[in-house]
């Protein structure tokens, strides 16, 4: 039925390349979600501030980041910001555009465990004498972040995910370049991309076991 | 600002990655509802021996990048010599991906439906057919669509990806012009925009719909 | 001493305090009475300055309450208050909820907070539930932490507002008690409740809220024995 002869030891002799790049991507991913964290975490104290322009900007960032496609972001971080003089390598630039995207999904995740929070913990912790800061961080933002563990999971497989747009702006050393760089010299596509699959794979199930587990360890209330 | 080599023309180019955009996107969402229906039903519904499977399947869809997607799907194509245009090909792994999502949603929606409910039904004489016309599909639409909307602009915006494949969608549309014209952040803006038009209005009501269903 | 002058206090168009007078010194156990929707509760957050006034004012020690000049988390130290819900911090222990605010708010080291903490625990009959979660423990137990929580502040007045109404009948007479052994202390005290025979036996006035007006106040004796207002005859009708 079909005369094409699959090639997988050719495929298998770049294992160790390609594993080289799935560091790369998942120190990307790591990377993003620690920024997109820190980012969402100020986005949330923004739109709590009562000022508008900062509840402005925040919430401009969330529905921009929500609303137009991953690798749109990573676009504009590529090409966009040349026009301000600032040229980001395809690793910037794809790190800056997944972090750019998770802190927009991760301050809207925030938001919603908030609204699980009910008011009357700030009042306690105010009439404890705390600050509203003091209330927030003490209070308030570790429940936000148990709430919010199990969406931020998802996010992080997201993170992994979106490595791969990064192809598209000329990175070539995480997983999906490395597995491109390949592709191009031996033309062997499927057997190098369904390898880079089943890499893909795996390295999103272990993380998200990784996150239950530490779940289970972090949480115990 | 607008002082731009941007002409009429070029935008009429950008509407028809736009419209490219939606093509791509109306087409998978509706093969795969119709697809993710039937898987969802067929996990809820049917034993292990069937839902582990599909299950598992399906979940390879969620774990590996839609990119990676993509180019398997065209290289599948190519190796079983279907000929199939890129515009088939994207629709197709599009297709298996939306459904992959919806099988879920759909799953969701009808472990919603209270089993006293459908246990009523059936007491009332109704067939396992007139239950899930009549009781359930009603109630686990409503409960589903929120979430619906929310992936089928997910897909809108992934769509963007099967310029890999060399379909001129919008943002490869613009990527032309930026490449042409030398003025990227102003036309990556429109196109951006373009993007934001289509998907704000519709998230704003996923989100009313979710907060109104959600309070009775 | 905690001074209330012609507090006013609206919500909209609806004024849910009409000018209320009010004097509690030193020592005494006030308790406040009164339908729902009277004021009571506005007037404790008022208070402690969680909620802002229209008019009048309320000195604490000295310090007005709502000048602008005052700093509310000092004033609030002085003011423990324990509300209806427990308001437990849910992913703290039983000794994290009462030793964060020492440590944090006073700046006390955790050994100071610590010792601290387990002597008001141990005070409220809870000293063997220091490390668990507030979650596992009864509604009586977790209003004992409140209560516990407020005391580690080492505060000069205690609020406590309907601290029992949440609470399954059964466990209300654990809480009375721990309010009951404070009062015995030399606690200042102002207490909403419901609880007739308790403020009768604990309170050195009673204060009966009607409208948004303090209608009486007086001894427990006399206020329970022989009211005067005719609202507060027809409440204590209706509450025996
Ligand atoms: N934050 C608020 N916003 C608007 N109205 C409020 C607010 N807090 C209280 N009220 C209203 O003010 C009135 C007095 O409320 P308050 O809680 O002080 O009554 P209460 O005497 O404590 O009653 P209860 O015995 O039911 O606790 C009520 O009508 C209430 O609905
Ligand atoms: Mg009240």
């Amino acid at each position: 039925m079909f005369s094409y002869n699959f090639h997988w030891n050719q495929a298998f002799k770049a294992l160790p390349q390609m594993l080289e790049g799935a560091l790369v991507t998942l120190q990307i991913a790591l990377l993003s979600m620690a920024i997109g964290l820190a980012v969402a975490l100020a986005l949330t104290l923004f739109r709590l501030s009562g000022n508008r322009i900062l509840n402005g900007f925040a919430t401009a960032w969330v529905e921009v980041a929500r609303n137009t496609p991953a690798l749109f972001q990573i676009y504009m971080a590529h090409f966009g910001l040349g026009n301000f003089g600032i040229h980001l390598s395809p690793y910037t630039a794809l790190l800056v555009g997944i972090a750019f995207n998770n802190a927009g999904y991760l301050a809207e995740n925030f938001r919603g465990a908030l609204k699980a929070i009910p008011d009357t913990q700030t009042r306690a912790g105010r009439s404890l004498g705390m600050t509203p800061l003091q209330a927030f961080r003490y209070i308030v933002m570790p429940q936000m972040l148990r709430i919010a563990f199990l969406p931020a999971t998802n996010q992080m497989v997201w993170a992994i995910l979106m490595t791969s747009l990064g192809v598209t702006v000329g990175m070539n050393t995480d997983l999906a370049g490395v597995t491109q760089a390949l592709n191009a010299v031996s033309f062997r596509t499927f057997e190098f991309f369904a390898l880079a699959a089943v890499i893909y794979y795996v390295i999103a199930k272990a993380v998200t076991l990784a996150a239950r587990l530490a779940a289970t360890r972090m949480f115990r209330y | 600002m607008f002082d731009t080599a941007l002409t009429l023309a070029d935008l009429g180019f950008l509407a028809k990655g736009a419209a490219m955009t939606l093509a791509v996107t109306a087409v998978s969402v509706l093969a795969g509802t119709v697809l993710g229906v039937v898987f969802g039903v067929i996990r809820n519904q049917a034993g292990p021996y069937w839902s582990m499977p599909i299950t598992f399947l399906l979940d390879i869809f969620r774990s590996v990048p839609l990119l990676i997607q993509l180019v398997l799907g065209n290289a599948l194509q190519s190796i079983l010599k279907l000929g199939w245009a890129p515009f088939t090909t994207s629709c197709v792994v599009l297709s298996l991906y939306t459904a992959a999502y919806c099988t879920e949603i759909v799953r969701g929606g009808i472990s919603a439906v209270p089993a006293t409910t459908r246990r009523a039904a059936r007491s009332l004489g109704m067939t396992w057919w007139q239950d899930m016309r009549y009781i359930v599909a009603p109630l686990a639409t409503r409960v589903s669509l929120p979430a619906w909307i929310g992936l089928t602009l997910g897909v809108m915006k992934d769509s963007a990806l099967v310029l890999w494949l060399g379909l001129i969608e919008l943002l490869r549309a613009s990527q032309i012009l930026v490449t042409r014209l030398q003025e990227p952040l102003f036309i990556l803006l429109i196109c951006g925009a373009i993007y934001f038009i289509i998907s704000f209005p519709i998230a704003r009501l996923g989100g009313y719909l979710e907060r109104r269903w959600s309070n009775d | 001493m905690i001074e209330i002058e012609n507090v006013r206090k609206s919500f909209g168009s609806l004024e849910v305090l009409k000018g209320i007078n009010l004097t509690v010194q030193k020592g005494e156990v006030l308790t406040i009475i009164g339908g729902s929707g009277s004021g009571k509760s506005t007037l404790l957050t008022c208070i402690n300055g969680l909620e802002t006034i229209d008019g009048g004012r309320i000195v604490v020690d000295g310090t007005d309450v709502h000048a602008k000049a005052t700093d509310l988390n000092k004033l609030r130290r002085k003011l423990g208050i324990v509300f209806q819900q427990f308001n437990a911090f849910p992913h703290l222990t039983v000794l994290e909820n009462v030793m964060l605010a020492p440590v944090k708010v006073l700046g006390q080291s955790k050994a100071e907070a610590e010792a601290m903490a387990v002597k008001q625990l141990t005070h409220v009959g809870l000293g063997d539930k220091l490390k668990v979660y507030p979650n596992r423990m009864s509604g009586g137990q977790q209003q004992r932490m409140a209560i516990a929580r407020a005391l580690a502040m080492s505060p000069a007045y205690m609020l406590f507002d309907e601290v029992t109404s949440a609470l399954d009948p059964q466990l209300v007479g654990e809480v009375l008690d721990t309010l009951r052994m404070l009062a015995s202390e030399g606690m200042t005290m102002i207490c909403v409740t419901h609880e007739m025979k308790f403020a009768r036996e604990v309170s050195d006035r009673v204060a009966f809220f009607h409208k948004g007006v303090m209608a009486e106040i007086a001894p427990p004796e006399q206020l329970f024995g022989a009211p005067k207002d005719a609202d507060l005859q027809t409440f204590l009708a209706a509450t025996h």
